[in-house]
């Protein structure tokens, strides 16, 4: 089964009287263990799209399966334990607490996990986490004494802290130079096929992009290409179909 | 477990901007500093009273001369000449709601022992039965009898103050002072009363027999040959030493007239009031006897006061309970001022920590998303939030109490008044304390929780 499924959602946003449709009916599916990444011009609706994936947001109409759940009606409250359960999410500024250390950045989203985990047990899978993402000897840094990628890793690292098996990272590197960059995405690159973990990238560059397995092209809030992979089971609706007329793009794992 | 991470991450917010959290908290201390200060000198001068109440002795009722008023001018309480030591041996036969009753007559004299000169406070003559009526223990010697009241005994009994003063704290017992012009043997000494209500040593004073102040040292003779006169003087006097200038045959007025016998009395059943008191001191039963036996005195006064129904008495009776609560009323009202401006800094301290958590969940209001964002509900950041206010108040509170009490010693230690340390007010502080911070953080705490981690996120 599909762990990502969408049907028809719109997002509308109103400002006073004007309504602005910002995703105007977007079906997608992504299975466990892809790697997406959304690409698209400014505006497009990717971050929008992001939020709603993400469980941020809540869809104005359209349904969201997450993990064969159907989540796009839900309460503030339950999505924040659908977050902290099942979703990491890296952010294109990081994000990060102000004088906070990195090893307490990383056990915070812990203590408010539902599965009660020790504090003890926080503090050894962050460390872990820390040393995987190359930073375990900077545990005692506050994001001001970190650079701009260093801090980025944090962020992952803490996006991965509650294990979670969705991964999405909005422009995780577009404040970063090419070669740190890079390194960030041989990083999801290495989580994706090591860990199974389904990743999410927004990227506007394609050399990002090559490292997907998969590339949804959103323009102006609607899909315009990769909305299905190719092996996909289950026909795409009709629709989706008579849009994507450059065809499904994906490539095997 | 939830909790203690809550209260970690409550107390690293608040020591990230430490200077803000002690300032805001000072609405919350001088408040509850002011309860504690205020609760200690209400509770030091409660104990006061209650101390005075019972020195004053329990359920004591105070018998005085009533006003003379002579063409419509009042003399004011005291003024005439009305009770009689019959009166008080009437009051204690007659009245059932009275447990002990004790002529009072004062005199101002001036006291030597060896090289040493002493004006006590008061000199106070009177029967066996003020010590009762006073509860006012022996702490050492005897007490005279009423045989040495006949006899107008030149004997008496001295407080602590005159033990110490006089004697450099020795035995005074069988030592003879001058009282005045007449010598007198110490018999014994009464215990500490310690101040009374209005600060005056209670213990710096000589108790003996009302015949011996009011004819030996007063020197006013003129009554002693009244009917009740030392009538078993004949019998023999126990005076020793005639040495007085004033009265140099003292039993010499007495034994002129024989005492009247029972059936003299009940022929006489008021007799001219050759001799009078100052006052008589009366212990009713029980509190619950005091307005019974306020009764009877007035009704046995009266009849034998001949006073026809609708004239004024020419008496008057004070409750001397009645007269410390209303001492004690007063200074529960301004207690009760006190706990106004209390109260009121209190809602000043809470609005003031309201104004400083809403600042603070504005300029956190990315921080905030981002916790929601990672999986914070809205109770976990309300919880936060709500803990944040608390600790404050509670730190407030705290403060307030240590500052309360220094405020309450300095008054002790400057003023000289009386301040009690008050368990409940500490409880009560500390639960007052966290109720403000509950109170007046809930709004902030509940803003922050309705949060939209989108738009939080977005915002700077
Ligand atoms: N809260 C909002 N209220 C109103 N309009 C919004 C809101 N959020 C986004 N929009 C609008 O939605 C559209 C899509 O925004 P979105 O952030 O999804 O774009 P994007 O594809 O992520 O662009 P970029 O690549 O520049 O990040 C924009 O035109 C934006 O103005
Ligand atoms: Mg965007």
């Amino acid at each position: 089964m599909d762990l990502i499924n969408l049907e028809e959602i719109r997002k509308t946003y109103l400002l006073g009287e004007v309504s602005l449709p910002v995703l105007k009916g977007i079906s997608l599916r992504i299975a466990r263990g892809e790697y997406i990444a959304l690409m698209g011009a400014s505006g497009s609706g990717k971050s929008t799209l992001m939020n709603i994936l993400g469980c941020l947001d809540k869809p104005t109409s359209g349904r969201y399966w997450l993990d064969g759940e159907e989540i796009s009606q839900l309460t503030p409250d339950q999505r924040a334990v659908i977050r902290s359960r099942k979703i990491g999410f890296v952010f294109q500024n990081f994000n990060l607490l102000k004088r906070t250390s990195a090893l307490n950045q990383v056990m915070m989203p812990l203590a408010y996990s539902p599965d009660n985990v020790s504090e003890a047990e926080a503090r050894v899978r962050a460390a872990e986490l820390l040393e995987r993402v190359g930073l375990g000897d900077r545990m005692h840094h506050e994001p001001s004494q970190l650079s701009g990628g260093q801090q980025q890793r944090v962020a992952i690292a803490r996006a991965l802290v509650n294990r979670p098996p969705l991964l999405f990272a909005d422009e995780p590197t577009g404040n970063l130079d090419s070669r740190t960059s890079v390194e960030i995405m041989r990083m999801f690159e290495k989580l994706n096929q090591e860990e199974g973990i389904t990743i999410i990238v927004v990227t506007h560059a394609t050399d990002v992009a090559e490292h997907a397995s998969r590339t949804i092209r959103i323009r102006d809030g609607i899909i315009e290409a990769g909305a299905f992979s190719a092996e996909g089971d289950g026909p795409p609706p009709l629709a989706t179909v008579l849009r994507n007329e450059e065809g499904a793009f994906a490539r095997p794992l | 477990m939830r909790f203690a991470k809550t209260l970690r991450f409550a107390l690293r917010a608040l020591q990230s901007n430490i200077m803000r959290s002690a300032l805001t908290c000072v609405g919350i201390i001088i408040g509850i500093a002011a309860v504690i200060a205020m609760m200690e000198i209400g509770n030091g001068v409660t104990a006061l009273n209650q101390k005075a109440i019972a020195s004053l002795g329990a359920n004591s009722l105070m018998v005085q001369p009533g006003m003379a008023a002579s063409g419509g001018v009042s003399f004011g309480a005291g003024s005439t000449v009305t009770l009689t030591p019959q009166d008080c041996d009437a009051i204690l036969r007659e009245c059932p709601a009275v447990r002990a009753a004790a002529p009072v007559v004062g005199a101002n004299s001036q006291i030597v022992y060896g090289s040493r000169n002493w004006v006590p406070m008061s000199i106070v003559g009177t029967t066996p039965d003020y010590l009762d009526v006073r509860q006012w223990p022996l702490d050492d010697g005897a007490c005279f009898t009423d045989q040495d009241v006949r006899n107008m005994s030149k004997v008496c009994l001295i407080g602590q103050t005159l033990k110490r003063e006089l004697f450099d704290n020795t035995n005074p017992i069988g030592k003879e002072l001058r009282l005045g012009n007449v010598s007198v043997r110490v018999l014994g000494v009464v215990g500490s009363k310690g101040a009374n209500m209005f600060g005056r040593d209670q213990d710096d004073v000589v108790i003996a027999p009302w015949t011996t102040i009011k004819y030996r040292v007063s020197g006013k003779t003129s009554g002693v040959s009244s009917a009740q006169a030392p009538a078993n003087s004949a019998s023999g006097s126990t005076s020793t030493a005639v040495n007085t200038l004033n009265n140099p045959y003292p039993s010499s007025g007495v034994q002129l007239y024989p005492a009247p016998s029972p059936t003299q009395a009940a022929d006489t059943p008021q007799p001219i009031r050759f001799t009078n008191v100052n006052q008589i001191l009366t212990a009713a039963d029980s509190p619950e006897e005091i307005p019974a036996a306020m009764k009877q005195i007035t009704a046995l006064l009266r009849e034998r006061h001949r006073i026809p129904a609708g004239v004024a008495e020419d008496f008057t009776i004070n409750d001397m309970t009645e007269l410390m609560n209303t001492f004690s009323k007063t200074t529960q009202l301004i207690g009760n001022l006190l706990m106004i401006v209390a109260a009121i800094s209190l809602v000043v301290g809470g609005v003031g920590i309201m104004n400083i958590m809403l600042v603070s969940v504005t300029e956190r209001t990315h921080e905030i998303g981002l916790r929601m964002a990672v999986g914070a509900r809205s109770f976990d950041i309300l919880g936060q939030f709500l803990t944040e206010a608390v600790i404050l108040c509670l730190l407030g509170g705290a403060t307030g109490i240590f500052l309360g009490r220094g405020i309450s010693i300095l008054v002790r230690l400057l003023m000289r008044w009386p301040t009690e340390i008050s368990i409940p007010a500490i409880v009560a502080a500390v639960v007052v304390s966290a109720t403000v911070g509950l109170v007046f953080g809930y709004y902030p705490a509940w803003k922050a929780s309705k949060l939209d981690p989108i738009e939080a996120l977005r915002f700077e």
